[in-house]
Protein backbone atom coordinates (compact mmCIF):
# COMPACT_ATOMS: atom_id res chain seq x y z
CA UNK A 1 0.00 0.00 0.00
CA UNK A 2 1.34 3.44 -0.92
CA UNK A 3 2.51 5.69 1.89
CA UNK A 4 0.82 9.07 2.02
CA UNK A 5 3.29 10.37 4.60
CA UNK A 6 6.81 9.32 5.40
CA UNK A 7 9.31 10.59 7.99
CA UNK A 8 12.95 9.60 7.60
CA UNK A 9 15.36 9.99 10.52
CA UNK A 10 13.76 13.25 11.67
CA UNK A 11 15.48 15.30 14.36
CA UNK A 12 13.72 18.26 15.99
CA UNK A 13 14.90 20.73 18.60
CA UNK A 14 12.70 22.93 20.76
CA UNK A 15 15.00 25.67 21.96
CA UNK A 16 18.13 23.85 23.12
CA UNK A 17 16.31 20.57 23.77
CA UNK A 18 16.80 17.74 21.30
CA UNK A 19 13.28 16.27 21.35
CA UNK A 20 13.06 14.07 18.25
CA UNK A 21 16.27 12.10 17.87
CA UNK A 22 15.55 9.95 14.86
CA UNK A 23 11.87 9.41 14.12
CA UNK A 24 11.00 7.11 11.23
CA UNK A 25 7.34 6.78 10.46
CA UNK A 26 5.01 5.96 7.60
CA UNK A 27 1.28 6.55 7.19
CA UNK A 28 -0.18 4.19 4.55
CA UNK A 29 -2.95 5.69 2.46
CA UNK A 30 -6.48 5.02 3.71
CA UNK A 31 -5.39 3.69 7.10
CA UNK A 32 -5.33 4.92 10.69
CA UNK A 33 -1.71 4.98 11.90
CA UNK A 34 -1.31 5.40 15.63
CA UNK A 35 1.69 6.96 17.33
CA UNK A 36 2.13 5.49 20.78
CA UNK A 37 4.54 6.07 23.63
CA UNK A 38 4.80 7.31 27.19
CA UNK A 39 4.24 10.94 28.19
CA UNK A 40 7.07 13.08 26.87
CA UNK A 41 8.21 10.48 24.33
CA UNK A 42 7.84 12.94 21.44
CA UNK A 43 4.48 12.04 19.91
CA UNK A 44 2.98 15.54 19.93
CA UNK A 45 6.29 16.99 18.73
CA UNK A 46 6.19 14.51 15.84
CA UNK A 47 2.80 15.88 14.74
CA UNK A 48 3.99 19.46 15.19
CA UNK A 49 7.10 18.69 13.17
CA UNK A 50 4.98 17.28 10.33
CA UNK A 51 2.91 20.51 10.42
CA UNK A 52 6.02 22.71 10.48
CA UNK A 53 5.10 24.18 13.87
CA UNK A 54 8.36 22.77 15.26
CA UNK A 55 10.35 22.40 12.02
CA UNK A 56 12.70 19.46 11.62
CA UNK A 57 16.37 20.28 12.06
CA UNK A 58 17.39 17.32 9.89
CA UNK A 59 15.81 14.37 8.15
CA UNK A 60 12.97 14.30 5.64
CA UNK A 61 9.20 14.56 5.82
CA UNK A 62 7.51 13.47 2.59
CA UNK A 63 3.84 13.98 1.82
CA UNK A 64 2.65 12.25 -1.35
CA UNK A 65 6.34 11.83 -2.16
CA UNK A 66 7.11 15.55 -1.95
CA UNK A 67 9.39 16.99 0.75
CA UNK A 68 7.50 19.34 3.09
CA UNK A 69 9.96 19.73 5.96
CA UNK A 70 11.15 23.15 4.76
CA UNK A 71 7.70 24.56 4.01
CA UNK A 72 5.95 27.05 6.32
CA UNK A 73 2.97 25.70 8.26
CA UNK A 74 0.29 27.34 6.11
CA UNK A 75 1.71 25.81 2.93
CA UNK A 76 1.90 22.37 4.57
CA UNK A 77 -1.74 22.72 5.60
CA UNK A 78 -2.73 23.87 2.12
CA UNK A 79 -0.98 20.91 0.54
CA UNK A 80 -3.60 18.68 2.18
CA UNK A 81 -2.83 18.14 5.86
CA UNK A 82 -5.36 18.87 8.58
CA UNK A 83 -4.32 19.23 12.21
CA UNK A 84 -6.37 18.62 15.35
CA UNK A 85 -4.18 19.70 18.28
CA UNK A 86 -4.24 18.23 21.75
CA UNK A 87 -6.06 21.28 23.14
CA UNK A 88 -8.36 21.28 20.10
CA UNK A 89 -7.35 24.85 19.15
CA UNK A 90 -10.92 26.15 19.17
CA UNK A 91 -11.31 29.90 18.65
CA UNK A 92 -13.25 30.40 21.85
CA UNK A 93 -15.05 33.68 21.11
CA UNK A 94 -15.87 32.73 17.53
CA UNK A 95 -19.09 30.85 16.86
CA UNK A 96 -19.10 27.29 15.58
CA UNK A 97 -19.97 28.68 12.15
CA UNK A 98 -17.05 31.13 12.26
CA UNK A 99 -14.66 28.40 13.42
CA UNK A 100 -15.67 26.40 10.35
CA UNK A 101 -15.50 29.44 8.05
CA UNK A 102 -11.89 30.17 9.03
CA UNK A 103 -11.01 26.73 7.68
CA UNK A 104 -12.90 27.21 4.39
CA UNK A 105 -10.09 28.24 2.08
CA UNK A 106 -12.44 28.77 -0.86
CA UNK A 107 -16.14 29.00 -1.67
CA UNK A 108 -16.22 26.04 -4.04
CA UNK A 109 -18.98 23.41 -4.24
CA UNK A 110 -16.47 20.83 -3.00
CA UNK A 111 -15.87 22.86 0.17
CA UNK A 112 -19.62 23.31 0.68
CA UNK A 113 -20.08 19.54 0.32
CA UNK A 114 -17.40 18.91 2.93
CA UNK A 115 -19.17 21.30 5.33
CA UNK A 116 -22.47 19.46 4.72
CA UNK A 117 -20.67 16.17 5.33
CA UNK A 118 -19.20 17.19 8.70
CA UNK A 119 -22.53 18.62 9.81
CA UNK A 120 -24.15 15.29 9.03
CA UNK A 121 -21.36 13.49 10.83
CA UNK A 122 -21.50 15.82 13.85
CA UNK A 123 -25.13 17.00 14.18
CA UNK A 124 -24.33 18.81 17.46
CA UNK A 125 -22.33 21.35 15.47
CA UNK A 126 -25.42 22.25 13.45
CA UNK A 127 -27.42 22.49 16.66
CA UNK A 128 -24.93 24.93 18.20
CA UNK A 129 -24.06 26.69 14.92
CA UNK A 130 -24.35 30.19 16.38
CA UNK A 131 -22.90 29.33 19.78
CA UNK A 132 -19.38 30.42 20.78
CA UNK A 133 -16.81 27.65 20.43
CA UNK A 134 -15.64 28.29 23.98
CA UNK A 135 -19.07 27.37 25.34
CA UNK A 136 -19.14 23.87 23.82
CA UNK A 137 -18.58 20.72 25.89
CA UNK A 138 -15.23 18.92 25.64
CA UNK A 139 -16.66 16.36 23.23
CA UNK A 140 -18.29 19.01 21.05
CA UNK A 141 -15.00 20.92 20.90
CA UNK A 142 -13.30 17.74 19.72
CA UNK A 143 -15.95 17.31 17.03
CA UNK A 144 -15.55 20.92 15.94
CA UNK A 145 -11.78 20.63 15.76
CA UNK A 146 -11.98 17.45 13.68
CA UNK A 147 -14.67 18.95 11.44
CA UNK A 148 -12.58 22.07 10.89
CA UNK A 149 -9.52 20.05 9.92
CA UNK A 150 -11.57 18.02 7.46
CA UNK A 151 -13.29 21.02 5.87
CA UNK A 152 -9.99 22.39 4.59
CA UNK A 153 -9.78 19.47 2.13
CA UNK A 154 -7.32 17.37 4.08
CA UNK A 155 -6.20 14.11 2.58
CA UNK A 156 -4.30 13.44 5.80
CA UNK A 157 -5.66 14.23 9.26
CA UNK A 158 -3.26 14.51 12.20
CA UNK A 159 -5.25 14.07 15.40
CA UNK A 160 -3.57 14.54 18.77
CA UNK A 161 -5.10 12.70 21.73
CA UNK A 162 -8.78 13.00 20.80
CA UNK A 163 -9.92 11.07 23.89
CA UNK A 164 -8.10 13.27 26.38
CA UNK A 165 -10.39 14.52 29.12
CA UNK A 166 -13.53 13.01 27.58
CA UNK A 167 -16.14 10.84 29.29
CA UNK A 168 -16.21 7.19 28.12
CA UNK A 169 -19.53 7.65 26.34
CA UNK A 170 -18.12 10.60 24.39
CA UNK A 171 -15.00 8.61 23.51
CA UNK A 172 -17.34 6.12 21.83
CA UNK A 173 -18.67 8.93 19.64
CA UNK A 174 -15.13 10.02 18.77
CA UNK A 175 -14.24 6.44 17.79
CA UNK A 176 -17.29 6.31 15.50
CA UNK A 177 -16.30 9.64 13.98
CA UNK A 178 -12.75 8.44 13.28
CA UNK A 179 -14.11 5.28 11.62
CA UNK A 180 -16.31 7.50 9.45
CA UNK A 181 -13.56 10.04 8.61
CA UNK A 182 -11.26 7.16 7.65
CA UNK A 183 -13.51 6.55 4.64
CA UNK A 184 -12.56 10.00 3.35
CA UNK A 185 -9.04 10.64 4.69
CA UNK A 186 -5.91 8.94 5.91
CA UNK A 187 -5.45 9.48 9.64
CA UNK A 188 -2.44 9.76 11.93
CA UNK A 189 -3.47 9.52 15.55
CA UNK A 190 -1.59 10.20 18.75
CA UNK A 191 -3.38 8.43 21.57
CA UNK A 192 -2.61 7.55 25.20
CA UNK A 193 -5.80 5.55 25.59
CA UNK A 194 -4.57 2.18 24.33
CA UNK A 195 -8.05 0.68 24.20
CA UNK A 196 -9.18 3.39 21.82
CA UNK A 197 -5.93 3.19 19.83
CA UNK A 198 -6.35 -0.55 19.39
CA UNK A 199 -9.96 -0.16 18.22
CA UNK A 200 -9.33 2.51 15.57
CA UNK A 201 -5.71 1.83 14.61
CA UNK A 202 -4.54 -0.25 11.65
CA UNK A 203 -0.84 0.21 12.26
CA UNK A 204 1.23 1.48 15.20
CA UNK A 205 4.55 3.22 15.69
CA UNK A 206 6.11 3.21 19.14
CA UNK A 207 8.18 6.25 20.05
CA UNK A 208 10.45 6.26 23.06
CA UNK A 209 12.80 9.08 24.07
CA UNK A 210 12.29 10.76 20.71
CA UNK A 211 13.16 7.66 18.66
CA UNK A 212 11.08 5.16 16.75
CA UNK A 213 11.53 1.81 18.47
CA UNK A 214 8.88 -0.40 16.87
CA UNK A 215 6.39 -0.29 14.07
CA UNK A 216 3.89 -2.80 12.72
CA UNK A 217 0.28 -3.96 12.52
CA UNK A 218 -1.89 -2.99 15.49
CA UNK A 219 -2.89 -6.62 16.06
CA UNK A 220 0.74 -7.51 16.75
CA UNK A 221 1.01 -4.91 19.53
CA UNK A 222 -2.34 -5.92 21.05
CA UNK A 223 -0.99 -9.45 21.48
CA UNK A 224 2.49 -8.41 22.67
CA UNK A 225 2.24 -7.91 26.43
CA UNK A 226 5.96 -7.36 26.93
CA UNK A 227 6.13 -4.54 24.42
CA UNK A 228 3.08 -2.85 25.92
CA UNK A 229 4.57 -3.15 29.41
CA UNK A 230 7.98 -1.87 28.35
CA UNK A 231 6.95 1.09 26.25
CA UNK A 232 3.44 1.96 27.40
CA UNK A 233 3.48 0.85 31.03
CA UNK A 234 0.38 -1.29 30.61
CA UNK A 235 -0.46 -4.97 30.47
CA UNK B 1 -25.73 72.24 32.18
CA UNK B 2 -24.06 73.79 29.12
CA UNK B 3 -20.74 73.56 30.97
CA UNK B 4 -21.19 69.84 31.49
CA UNK B 5 -22.12 69.34 27.83
CA UNK B 6 -19.09 71.31 26.68
CA UNK B 7 -16.79 69.34 28.97
CA UNK B 8 -18.40 66.16 27.66
CA UNK B 9 -17.89 67.12 24.00
CA UNK B 10 -14.30 68.16 24.67
CA UNK B 11 -13.59 64.88 26.47
CA UNK B 12 -15.32 62.81 23.82
CA UNK B 13 -13.40 64.43 20.96
CA UNK B 14 -10.06 63.98 22.75
CA UNK B 15 -11.06 60.40 23.49
CA UNK B 16 -11.76 59.76 19.82
CA UNK B 17 -8.31 61.00 18.82
CA UNK B 18 -6.74 58.71 21.38
CA UNK B 19 -8.96 55.87 20.12
CA UNK B 20 -7.62 56.26 16.58
CA UNK B 21 -4.12 55.79 17.95
CA UNK B 22 -5.06 52.99 20.35
CA UNK B 23 -7.16 51.01 17.84
CA UNK B 24 -4.13 50.02 15.77
CA UNK B 25 -2.04 49.44 18.86
CA UNK B 26 -4.52 47.04 20.43
CA UNK B 27 -4.92 45.01 17.22
CA UNK B 28 -1.16 44.90 16.71
CA UNK B 29 -0.63 43.67 20.27
CA UNK B 30 -3.62 41.35 20.29
CA UNK B 31 -2.84 39.65 17.00
CA UNK B 32 0.90 39.94 16.68
CA UNK B 33 1.87 40.13 20.36
CA UNK B 34 4.08 43.06 19.41
CA UNK B 35 4.75 45.87 21.87
CA UNK B 36 5.12 48.75 19.44
CA UNK B 37 6.47 51.80 21.25
CA UNK B 38 7.04 53.48 17.89
CA UNK B 39 3.30 53.78 17.33
CA UNK B 40 3.31 57.39 18.53
CA UNK B 41 5.96 58.13 15.90
CA UNK B 42 3.51 57.11 13.18
CA UNK B 43 0.96 59.44 14.77
CA UNK B 44 3.32 62.41 14.69
CA UNK B 45 4.36 61.70 11.10
CA UNK B 46 0.68 61.70 10.19
CA UNK B 47 0.26 65.06 11.91
CA UNK B 48 3.23 66.71 10.17
CA UNK B 49 2.39 65.19 6.77
CA UNK B 50 -1.14 66.53 7.02
CA UNK B 51 0.03 70.02 8.00
CA UNK B 52 2.54 70.05 5.13
CA UNK B 53 0.03 68.80 2.53
CA UNK B 54 -2.59 71.29 3.75
CA UNK B 55 -0.10 74.17 3.56
CA UNK B 56 0.96 73.05 0.08
CA UNK B 57 -2.39 72.23 -1.50
CA UNK B 58 -4.93 74.05 0.66
CA UNK B 59 -7.06 70.90 0.65
CA UNK B 60 -7.98 69.42 4.02
CA UNK B 61 -9.18 66.18 2.42
CA UNK B 62 -5.86 65.79 0.58
CA UNK B 63 -4.03 66.45 3.84
CA UNK B 64 -5.93 63.57 5.48
CA UNK B 65 -5.22 61.34 2.49
CA UNK B 66 -1.54 62.32 2.58
CA UNK B 67 -1.32 61.40 6.25
CA UNK B 68 -2.95 58.03 5.67
CA UNK B 69 -0.57 57.29 2.77
CA UNK B 70 2.36 58.27 5.00
CA UNK B 71 1.05 55.87 7.64
CA UNK B 72 0.71 53.05 5.11
CA UNK B 73 4.26 53.53 3.78
CA UNK B 74 5.81 53.92 7.24
CA UNK B 75 3.77 50.97 8.52
CA UNK B 76 5.03 48.75 5.70
CA UNK B 77 8.66 49.80 6.24
CA UNK B 78 8.42 49.50 10.04
CA UNK B 79 6.89 46.01 9.95
CA UNK B 80 9.37 44.71 7.39
CA UNK B 81 12.55 46.24 8.81
CA UNK B 82 11.95 46.85 12.51
CA UNK B 83 9.29 44.39 13.65
CA UNK B 84 9.84 41.23 11.59
CA UNK B 85 13.27 40.40 13.12
CA UNK B 86 11.91 40.65 16.69
CA UNK B 87 8.66 38.68 16.53
CA UNK B 88 8.23 36.66 19.71
CA UNK B 89 10.76 38.63 21.78
CA UNK B 90 9.13 41.33 23.89
CA UNK B 91 12.35 42.71 25.35
CA UNK B 92 13.86 43.23 21.90
CA UNK B 93 10.56 44.70 20.69
CA UNK B 94 10.53 47.29 23.48
CA UNK B 95 14.15 48.27 22.87
CA UNK B 96 14.01 48.45 19.08
CA UNK B 97 10.64 50.21 18.87
CA UNK B 98 11.64 52.73 21.54
CA UNK B 99 14.79 53.39 19.55
CA UNK B 100 12.82 53.68 16.33
CA UNK B 101 10.41 56.07 18.07
CA UNK B 102 13.36 58.37 18.78
CA UNK B 103 14.52 58.03 15.17
CA UNK B 104 11.06 58.92 13.87
CA UNK B 105 10.92 61.92 16.22
CA UNK B 106 14.33 63.21 15.20
CA UNK B 107 13.59 62.61 11.51
CA UNK B 108 10.61 64.94 11.88
CA UNK B 109 13.06 67.70 12.84
CA UNK B 110 15.31 66.84 9.90
CA UNK B 111 12.49 66.85 7.35
CA UNK B 112 10.17 69.57 8.71
CA UNK B 113 12.59 71.60 10.83
CA UNK B 114 13.04 71.79 14.61
CA UNK B 115 10.20 74.22 15.32
CA UNK B 116 6.58 73.46 15.95
CA UNK B 117 4.23 74.15 13.06
CA UNK B 118 0.87 75.87 13.19
CA UNK B 119 -2.10 73.81 12.02
CA UNK B 120 -5.39 75.31 10.90
CA UNK B 121 -8.92 74.06 10.96
CA UNK B 122 -10.37 74.21 7.40
CA UNK B 123 -12.85 77.09 7.00
CA UNK B 124 -15.85 74.82 6.57
CA UNK B 125 -15.12 73.10 9.89
CA UNK B 126 -14.22 76.28 11.74
CA UNK B 127 -16.59 77.94 14.19
CA UNK B 128 -19.42 76.47 16.18
CA UNK B 129 -23.09 75.72 16.35
CA UNK B 130 -25.26 77.15 19.09
CA UNK B 131 -27.97 74.87 20.37
CA UNK B 132 -29.78 76.83 23.04
CA UNK B 133 -27.13 77.81 25.55
CA UNK B 134 -24.81 75.06 24.41
CA UNK B 135 -21.97 75.87 22.01
CA UNK B 136 -20.84 72.91 19.93
CA UNK B 137 -17.47 73.43 18.24
CA UNK B 138 -17.75 72.09 14.68
CA UNK B 139 -14.29 70.55 14.45
CA UNK B 140 -14.75 68.62 17.70
CA UNK B 141 -18.07 67.28 16.47
CA UNK B 142 -16.32 66.31 13.23
CA UNK B 143 -13.67 64.36 15.17
CA UNK B 144 -16.35 62.56 17.20
CA UNK B 145 -18.14 61.65 13.98
CA UNK B 146 -14.95 60.36 12.36
CA UNK B 147 -14.05 58.41 15.49
CA UNK B 148 -17.37 56.57 15.57
CA UNK B 149 -17.27 56.09 11.78
CA UNK B 150 -13.79 54.53 11.99
CA UNK B 151 -14.95 52.28 14.82
CA UNK B 152 -17.95 51.24 12.70
CA UNK B 153 -15.80 50.49 9.65
CA UNK B 154 -13.27 48.45 11.65
CA UNK B 155 -16.06 46.56 13.39
CA UNK B 156 -17.65 45.85 10.01
CA UNK B 157 -14.35 44.53 8.65
CA UNK B 158 -13.73 42.43 11.76
CA UNK B 159 -17.26 41.03 12.03
CA UNK B 160 -18.41 40.77 8.42
CA UNK B 161 -15.40 39.97 6.25
CA UNK B 162 -13.18 36.92 5.90
CA UNK B 163 -10.04 38.92 6.59
CA UNK B 164 -11.65 40.26 9.77
CA UNK B 165 -12.60 36.74 10.79
CA UNK B 166 -9.00 35.64 10.31
CA UNK B 167 -7.71 38.59 12.36
CA UNK B 168 -10.12 37.72 15.20
CA UNK B 169 -9.09 34.08 15.02
CA UNK B 170 -5.42 35.10 14.94
CA UNK B 171 -5.82 37.18 18.10
CA UNK B 172 -7.05 34.01 19.85
CA UNK B 173 -4.67 31.38 18.41
CA UNK B 174 -2.03 32.25 15.80
CA UNK B 175 -0.65 28.71 15.57
CA UNK B 176 -4.07 27.24 14.75
CA UNK B 177 -4.72 29.86 12.08
CA UNK B 178 -1.52 28.81 10.31
CA UNK B 179 -2.43 25.14 10.68
CA UNK B 180 -5.66 25.93 8.83
CA UNK B 181 -3.69 27.03 5.77
CA UNK B 182 -3.61 30.78 6.33
CA UNK B 183 -0.44 32.83 5.88
CA UNK B 184 -0.38 34.62 9.22
CA UNK B 185 2.58 36.80 8.18
CA UNK B 186 0.44 38.44 5.50
CA UNK B 187 -2.28 39.02 8.09
CA UNK B 188 0.33 40.53 10.43
CA UNK B 189 1.53 42.91 7.72
CA UNK B 190 -2.02 43.94 6.79
CA UNK B 191 -2.88 44.57 10.45
CA UNK B 192 0.28 46.53 11.11
CA UNK B 193 -0.24 48.75 8.07
CA UNK B 194 -3.88 49.33 9.00
CA UNK B 195 -2.82 50.23 12.54
CA UNK B 196 -0.16 52.62 11.25
CA UNK B 197 -2.67 54.27 8.90
CA UNK B 198 -5.09 54.77 11.79
CA UNK B 199 -2.33 56.31 13.91
CA UNK B 200 -1.46 58.71 11.09
CA UNK B 201 -5.13 59.57 10.62
CA UNK B 202 -5.29 60.35 14.34
CA UNK B 203 -2.26 62.62 13.99
CA UNK B 204 -3.77 64.39 10.99
CA UNK B 205 -7.00 65.09 12.88
CA UNK B 206 -5.14 66.07 16.04
CA UNK B 207 -3.14 68.79 14.27
CA UNK B 208 -5.97 71.32 13.74
CA UNK B 209 -7.47 70.29 17.09
CA UNK B 210 -4.41 71.33 19.06
CA UNK B 211 -3.43 74.15 16.67
CA UNK B 212 0.24 73.21 16.59
CA UNK B 213 2.27 70.12 15.87
CA UNK B 214 5.65 69.34 17.41
CA UNK B 215 7.98 66.38 17.14
CA UNK B 216 7.57 65.15 20.73
CA UNK B 217 3.77 64.90 20.60
CA UNK B 218 4.06 61.32 19.39
CA UNK B 219 5.61 60.21 22.66
CA UNK B 220 2.93 61.98 24.73
CA UNK B 221 0.04 60.49 22.81
CA UNK B 222 1.76 57.13 22.46
CA UNK B 223 1.76 56.77 26.25
CA UNK B 224 -1.93 57.72 26.39
CA UNK B 225 -2.67 55.08 23.76
CA UNK B 226 -0.86 52.43 25.80
CA UNK B 227 -2.88 53.40 28.88
CA UNK B 228 -6.06 53.05 26.83
CA UNK B 229 -5.03 49.61 25.51
CA UNK B 230 -4.27 48.41 29.05
CA UNK B 231 -7.60 49.74 30.39
CA UNK B 232 -9.63 48.44 27.45
CA UNK B 233 -7.96 45.03 27.28
CA UNK B 234 -5.27 43.92 24.89
CA UNK B 235 -6.75 43.03 21.50
CA UNK B 236 -10.22 44.44 22.16
CA UNK B 237 -11.44 47.19 19.86
CA UNK B 238 -14.65 47.99 21.79
CA UNK B 239 -12.50 47.99 24.93
CA UNK B 240 -10.18 50.56 23.39
CA UNK B 241 -13.11 52.75 22.33
CA UNK B 242 -14.64 52.71 25.79
CA UNK B 243 -11.28 53.23 27.50
CA UNK B 244 -10.36 56.10 25.15
CA UNK B 245 -13.67 57.82 25.87
CA UNK B 246 -13.13 57.26 29.61
CA UNK B 247 -9.62 58.70 29.45
CA UNK B 248 -10.80 61.65 27.33
CA UNK B 249 -13.74 62.44 29.62
CA UNK B 250 -11.71 61.99 32.80
CA UNK B 251 -9.06 64.36 31.47
CA UNK B 252 -11.64 66.93 30.40
CA UNK B 253 -13.64 66.94 33.66
CA UNK B 254 -10.62 66.75 35.93
CA UNK B 255 -8.90 69.61 34.09
CA UNK B 256 -11.88 71.80 34.98
CA UNK B 257 -12.79 70.58 38.47
CA UNK B 258 -9.50 69.31 39.91
CA UNK B 259 -6.75 70.67 37.62
CA UNK B 260 -4.00 69.36 39.89
CA UNK B 261 -5.13 65.80 39.17
CA UNK B 262 -5.78 66.19 35.46
CA UNK B 263 -2.50 64.60 34.43
CA UNK B 264 -2.60 61.89 37.07
CA UNK B 265 -6.15 60.76 36.41
CA UNK B 266 -5.18 58.47 33.52
CA UNK B 267 -2.57 56.74 35.63
CA UNK B 268 -5.10 56.37 38.46
CA UNK B 269 -7.61 54.83 36.04
CA UNK B 270 -4.99 52.41 34.73
CA UNK B 271 -3.86 51.48 38.25
CA UNK B 272 -7.47 50.75 39.29
CA UNK B 273 -8.00 48.53 36.27
CA UNK B 274 -4.71 46.71 36.86
CA UNK B 275 -5.67 46.07 40.50
CA UNK B 276 -9.29 45.00 40.03
CA UNK B 277 -9.36 43.68 36.45
CA UNK B 278 -5.80 43.15 35.23
CA UNK B 279 -6.91 41.68 31.89
CA UNK B 280 -8.62 44.99 31.05
CA UNK B 281 -12.28 45.82 30.65
CA UNK B 282 -12.82 43.78 27.47
CA UNK B 283 -9.81 41.49 27.10
CA UNK B 284 -9.89 39.21 24.05
CA UNK B 285 -10.24 35.68 25.42
CA UNK B 286 -7.65 33.16 24.27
Amino acid sequence: MANLLEMRDVHTFIGEYHILQGVNFTAPKGQVSVLLGRNGAGKTTTLKTIMGLHPAKSGAVLFEGQPIEKLPTHKIAKSGLGYVPEDQGIFSTLTVEENIRVAMLDQSDATAKRVDYVLTLFPDLKKFWKKDGGNLSGGQKQMLSMARAFVQDSRLLLIDEPSKGLAPVVIGTVIEAIHELKKQSTIVLVEQNFRMASIVGDTFTLIDDGRTVHTGEMGYLVENEEMKRKYLGIG
Amino acid sequence: MELLINLFVNGLSTGMLIFLLAAGLTLIFGLMSVLNFAHGGLFVWGAFSAVWVYATTGSFMLSILGAVVTGVVLGFVTEKIIITPVYGNHVQQILITLGFMLVLTEMIKVVFGPNQLAAKVPPYLDGSWEVGDVILIKYRMFIILIGFAVFGVIQFILKRTKVGLIVRAGVLNKEMVQALGINIKQVFLFTFIAGAALASLGGALMAPYSGVVYAEMGLEFGILAFIVVVIGGMGSLPGSLLAAILVGLAGSFMAYYVPALSLAVNMILMALVLIFRPQGLFAAKG
